[in-house]
């Protein structure tokens, strides 16, 4: 079947296969860099994008259900070159070693403080649960989370 | 310092950052190329057998599936892995010609037009196995009465008979690494105490969130480009170079940034057969593990049991010690045997032990293959030695950090395989630790030093 939607704000036309995912359709068919592969069953988030400003994991998702939707990755959210303040934390935090899982953390980080300005510490873990660092990086993580949330 | 240097003395920013918070970070698995193919393997259900026959009619009849690459098709079926820096023997294939030796070891390679049809037709192929009881106990591996699962006649590897690659071959040789100094059983004859412990270490997967992916690209005039995601690209190089029979020049080995490695992405565990895959095709392929084959098939950090036995006397020093430790290679060589000579020469830990006695083997067993992952045959070791440190301590009944200040290296002590200690600083260290962990220590412990 042919699906249409929108990917970090351009339209993208692909056939794909009822049963093919999200991930395997961004990474495969598609090419993009921004979302990773990690376990393919829901545990790591890597694979993390935004659907319709939702958070999802990619490789639970058929490619199928974004059809007409917005797909978001974290390579959209510098506009011009200009980083977000959460990229930026990120950044001054040093709160990426390998980087494989930075996507979805900042991408995880981007809606939790837009749904909850300030988290308190149990927040911040309850919503990170979902996202794996095996550098065992969360220290720095959850540093350049809270240093953009207001307190 | 800080007049003198701009860099020595400042922490510097991990240039890859930028890459990662923008999603711009270039991994293996980005890498694609028209009219790529990917690998799937068709695995070992048991741990241990012989392949009787593989059919792969089935496999080959369905649309997409391009080739099915088995053990003939490699032209040197040895996976040299770490004999290319002396660690050897090469006992591992690159695809088995007639024994599988663990559950999951790749029979054969299935190569088609995307991942799913390579899957499927893995599924496809089927192979007849004769079933052989497993040996997957290091202490059963040992036993006389076990099955025999390597070349040379016994489930451990020969110290000193030129297998290691350091010593002329022809030697007599033994089961284990050993280390010995002093005199041990005199030691013990004088000791006030005897404490004796025993501990095991499991195997851990490294598990980086990026699994183990390769992208193999055959280039005009018998040359490969190999991107791979590896912490050690001439290993790499050199083991396919051998396995396909060309010179290490033709091939290019690229590797983009790692999504986390560990140790667990030293050996070339796969390259050589996605290499072999590509030229058996000529076109670039493609192989990204699963997250489950990251588990079952990968390398891990090895099992280890360490045996100790102290000889204290009750003015609180340790006079002797005896130890033996087993560590679970798995299957296959890898970089085992250089692990075990790492781990037994750090049994004393870093303490003055005057006589001493260490037995390292490195045991085969029916497991996945283990191999380097942070400090391997170091961590396990410390572990053991500083928990024996408390037993020895309770058994004395006096405090442990009191024992740890009386039996550390001091400046001018010999080491057990004989290096002269001249940078010792853990009395310093502990000193620190105590302070820092609010523990104040005793005045006739902050007066020791590593130079007296």
């Amino acid at each position: 079947m042919r699906i249409r939607f929108k990917l970090d704000g351009q339209d993208v036309e692909v056939d794909v296969k009822h049963t093919d995912t999200l991930l395997k359709v961004l990474k495969d068919r598609i090419g993009v860099g921004s979302v990773h592969f990690g376990c393919g069953e829901g545990s790591c988030g890597a694979c993390m994008v935004l659907i319709n400003g939702r958070l999802r994991y990619s490789c639970l998702t058929l490619a199928g259900y974004v059809d007409g939707k917005e797909v978001t990755t974290v390579a959209a959210l510098a506009r011009d070159g200009e980083l977000t303040e959460i990229q930026r934390a990120f950044l001054e935090n040093d709160a990426a070693q390998c980087g494989y899982c930075t996507p979805g953390m900042i991408l995880t980080a981007k809606v939790l403080l837009e749904k909850n300005p300030s988290p308190s510490d149990e927040e911040l873990f309850d919503a990170l649960a979902g996202n794996l660092c095996r550098c065992t990086g969360y220290i720095p993580i959850i540093n350049a989370i809270k240093s953009v949330s207001r307190r | 310092m800080s007049d003198q240097f701009s860099v020595v003395g400042a922490p510097i920013k991990n240039v890859q950052l930028l890459g990662h918070v923008t999603g711009s970070t270039q991994y293996v698995d980005e890498i694609s190329f028209p009219g790529m193919l990917w690998v799937k393997a068709v695995r070992s259900p048991v741990a241990r057998g012989k392949i009787k026959k593989i059919d792969t009619s089935k496999a080959e009849k369905l649309p997409g599936v391009v080739r099915i690459i088995t053990a003939k098709d490699v032209p040197n079926n040895i996976h040299v892995n770490m004999a290319v820096i002396g660690i050897g023997p090469p006992d591992e294939p690159v695809l088995p010609e007639d024994e599988v030796k663990y559950k999951g070891e790749a029979i054969c390679l299935v190569v088609a037009k995307d991942e799913d049809t390579a899957a499927k037709g893995a599924q496809l192929v089927e192979v007849e196995i004769e079933e052989l009881p497993p040996v997957l106990d290091m202490e059963e591996a040992l036993k006389p009465s076990a099955p025999v699962i390597t070349k040379w006649g016994i489930n451990a590897f020969i110290y000193g008979s030129g297998m290691d690659g350091a010593t002329m071959p022809g030697r007599p040789g033994r089961p284990f690494f050993l280390v010995k100094r002093g005199d041990v059983e005199a030691a013990f004859k004088k000791a006030d105490y005897v404490v004796e412990g025993s501990y095991l270490i499991p195997p851990i997967e490294h598990a980086p969130i990026e699994p183990h992916v390769c992208v193999a690209k055959p280039e005009p005039g018998q040359r490969l480009t190999i991107y791979t995601t590896t912490q050690a690209p001439y290993f790499v190089r050199d083991n396919v170079a051998s396995i396909l029979k060309i010179p290490p020049s033709n091939i290019r080995v690229v590797a983009p940034a790692v999504g986390g490695g560990f140790g667990g992405k030293v050996d070339p565990e796969f390259e050589m057969q996605v290499a072999v895959a590509a030229m058996c095709v000529g076109r670039p392929v493609k192989w990204r593990w699963t997250r489950e084959e990251e588990f079952t098939i990968s390398t891990t950090r090895p099992a280890i049991k360490i045996e100790i036995q102290d000889a204290l006397s009750s003015s609180g020093l340790i006079l002797g010690r005896r130890a033996r430790l087993l560590h679970d290679s798995g299957a296959y060589t890898r970089t085992s045997p250089y692990g075990v000579i790492k781990s037994t020469v750090n049994l004393s830990g870093p303490y003055h032990i005057p006589n001493v006695y260490y037995e390292g083997y490195c045991v085969y067993t029916n497991r996945q293959p283990s191999s380097a992952m942070r400090g391997y045959g170091v961590f396990e070791v410390s572990y053991a030695v500083e928990l024996q440190m408390e037993r020895d301590a309770r058994k004395l009944g006096i405090d442990s950090w009191e024992f740890r200040f009386k039996n550390a290296y001091r400046n001018g002590q010999v080491t057990a395989t004989g290096r002269l200690i001249d940078d010792a600083y853990l009395i310093e260290v502990m000193k620190v630790a105590a302070a820092l962990s609010g523990v104040s220590l005793p005045h006739h412990l902050l007066q020791m030093s590593s130079w007296g």
